[in-house]
């Protein structure tokens, strides 16, 4: 039986004032597993990820037609929170951005701003903190300094932290934009492991440039190109047997 | 066809010749050029100790007579009679109250209103309004300090009269909030320009986690900011303390330990400026309206200084 797709894109279209980013857009992204977002630059990757969180709002001149629904709920009502949108689909940035505060407080940063005040419970922010960072395998080196500030680290754990600070809030979704790009050989290879570990957890739709990543890390791709999706189909058969000459030649590595 | 230009028709050698020539000069000008440069870096630290040295020795003269701690005496009395030739008494007391009073009343108002519009700023306004806004608060730290004296002495002054029944509308809460307002411009720029530089990643990340500008404000850019705002409010606690004719007019000139806000009080930058006129080159008199500005010197160096440790002390936690 197909799984209900926990986001579902119709006819979606984004202006950046008068410049039209994204023409009705439509595609339907899996629970459990990772839909990669592919394309040259500029095709509108980013904007439809950050469509997703509606982050996207925050440069005043946006305007969108269509639908996104998420969970069963068109995210783009005007009945809709943002913060407990925010809360189920988290998102991790291109350059690692920790707060410049203690690696402990980016942890339960999006905890605080959730729960009111007298309801935290130190144990219970404690224990958030030790199992998120389990869980993106940093534990081990932070925890005996956990007031560090979090812009000292490396840049990879810097990324897992970024990761990391996004499952205390439990979310359903995980947006990725180029995570790795950052980062050396090394940072990308386990950023990558941590990534398809959480998968089965979560919907992970994740940005990348690099053609290899996306054939090593993603279950279905998504190809764009000026604003449109071009394919959508499971990552083995687009880069085995492209349906769309357009697509072929953007594997091959014909456009930018 | 004459050209001022050598290289433009000068044979080739002749223009190698020129070339050289023009090294050459370079080349000797080299050395004095990096002395002078360098001169110009220190003045900075040769200024601060010639003024040091100058107010210093204008102050020498009365510095032997002045009685310093005790009963009567210079820290520790309000009684200021320099001009009296043959009884004199020297006592700032009031004058140090008064100037920290002052400040603190004026902070307690610059401070909350500054912060805030330079959060408005540069967080919450759109770029038209921001824009209008900037050049508004560059007007306001452009307005003379005379002016703020006049706005002080006939509409605060009455307002303060009215509203309050004070007896002198010319008082501690008048110069403090005259002073408060001056330093709004300066706390503003300063904060503001802090907060610009918290890189908007920041702001993405806590906005991504589900916190609203609010909390993105206080729970993101203040602490990212904080050495940024701390300093500007520091400096604009210098300005206060060292504003001298706005305050002169507003808090009424009264050497005194005041009791209450609505109580005339002076500093020691009005003290002097409100007696230098009449003092005699020379005498002691005006070495002790010196030693007055020596005081001040101390007090305003030792903030400044405070502020750059601070900031210093910071910048290095940050970087380990
Ligand atoms: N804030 C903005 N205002 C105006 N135009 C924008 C804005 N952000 C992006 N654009 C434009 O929208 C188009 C899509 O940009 P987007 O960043 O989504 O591309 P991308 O596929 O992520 O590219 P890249 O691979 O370089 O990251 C580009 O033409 C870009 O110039
Ligand atoms: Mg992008």
């Amino acid at each position: 039986m197909e799984q209900a797709p926990s986001v579902d894109v119709r006819d979606f279209s984004l202006w950046y004032g008068n410049f039209q980013a994204l023409l009705s857009v439509s595609a339907a992204f899996k629970p459990g597993i990772i839909t990669g977002l592919i394309g040259p630059s500029g095709c509108g990757k980013t904007t439809l990820l950050r469509s997703f969180n509606r982050i996207n709002e925050r440069y005043g001149n946006v305007k969108t037609t269509g639908n996104i629904t998420i969970l069963g709920k068109n995210i783009l009502d005007t009945d809709v929170s943002i913060a407990s949108l925010r809360k189920r689909v988290g998102m991790v940035f291109q350059r690692p951005n920790p707060l410049p505060i203690s690696i402990y407080e980016n942890i339960v940063f999006g905890v605080k701003s959730h729960t009111p005040g007298r309801e935290r419970k130190r144990s219970a922010m404690d224990q958030m903190v030790e199992s998120a960072l389990r869980e993106v395998s940093l534990w081990d080196s932070v925890k005996d300094d956990l007031q560090r500030k979090a812009t000292e680290l490396t840049l990879e754990q810097q990324q897992k932290l970024c990761i990391a600070r996004l499952l205390p809030l439990k979310p359903d979704i995980i947006l990725m934009d180029e995570p790795c790009s950052a980062l050396d050989a090394n940072g990308i290879e386990r950023i990558e492991e941590l990534i398809t570990e959480l998968k089965s957890r979560f919907t992970i739709i994740m940005v990348t440039h690099n053609m290899a990543q996306a054939r090593r890390a993603s279950d279905e791709c998504i190809f764009m190109l000026m604003g449109e999706i071009v394919e959508h189909c499971p990552t083995k058969e687009m880069f085995f047997n492209p349906k769309n000459e357009k697509t072929a030649m953007y594997i091959e590595g014909r456009y930018g | 066809m004459p050209s001022s230009h050598p290289s433009s028709n000068t044979p080739p050698a002749a223009r190698k010749g020129w070339r050289a020539a023009v090294a050459g000069i370079a080349d000797s000008i080299e050395k004095p050029v990096e002395v002078l440069i360098r001169v110009c870096g220190w003045s900075s630290i040769f200024l601060v100790a010639a003024i040091f040295l100058f107010v210093l020795l204008g102050a020498m003269p009365v510095l032997p007579k002045i009685e310093w701690f005790g009963e009567h005496a210079f820290f520790t009395s309000t009684e200021w009679h320099a001009k009296d030739d043959h009884n004199p008494s020297y006592g700032v007391l009031g004058m140090i109250v008064g100037n920290f009073a002052v400040a603190a009343v004026a902070m307690l108002i610059a401070i909350p209103l500054g912060l805030a519009a330079a959060v408005y700023i540069s967080e919450f306004a759109g770029s038209t309004t921001k824009e209008w806004l900037k050049i508004g608060i560059e007007v306001l730290a452009a307005i003379p300090s005379i002016v703020w004296g006049f706005i002080a002495v006939t509409i605060i002054g009455p307002m303060l009269q009215k509203y309050t029944g004070a007896q002198w509308g010319t008082n501690l809460l008048n110069g403090g909030i005259v002073l408060g307002l001056m330093s709004i411009p300066l706390i503003v720029s300063l904060a503001e320009d802090s907060l610009r530089a918290v890189p908007d990643s920041y702001r993405e990340a806590a906005m991504a986690l589900g916190a609203n500008k609010w909390e993105v404000v206080r729970r993101v850019l203040f602490p990212a900011a904080k050495t940024g705002l701390v300093a500007s409010c520091m400096l604009g606690v210098g300005r206060a303390i060292g504003e001298t004719m706005a305050v002169l007019l507003a808090t009424g000139n009264k050497n005194q330990i005041p009791d209450s806000l609505l109580d005339p009080v002076t500093t020691l930058t009005a003290a002097i400026a409100s007696e230098m006129g009449d003092a005699v080159t020379g005498s002691d008199h005006m070495a002790s309206l010196f030693t007055i500005g020596l005081l001040l010197l101390i007090i305003t160096c030792a903030i400044n200084l405070t502020a750059n440790v601070f900031i210093r002390g910071h910048k290095k936690k940050g970087a380990a």
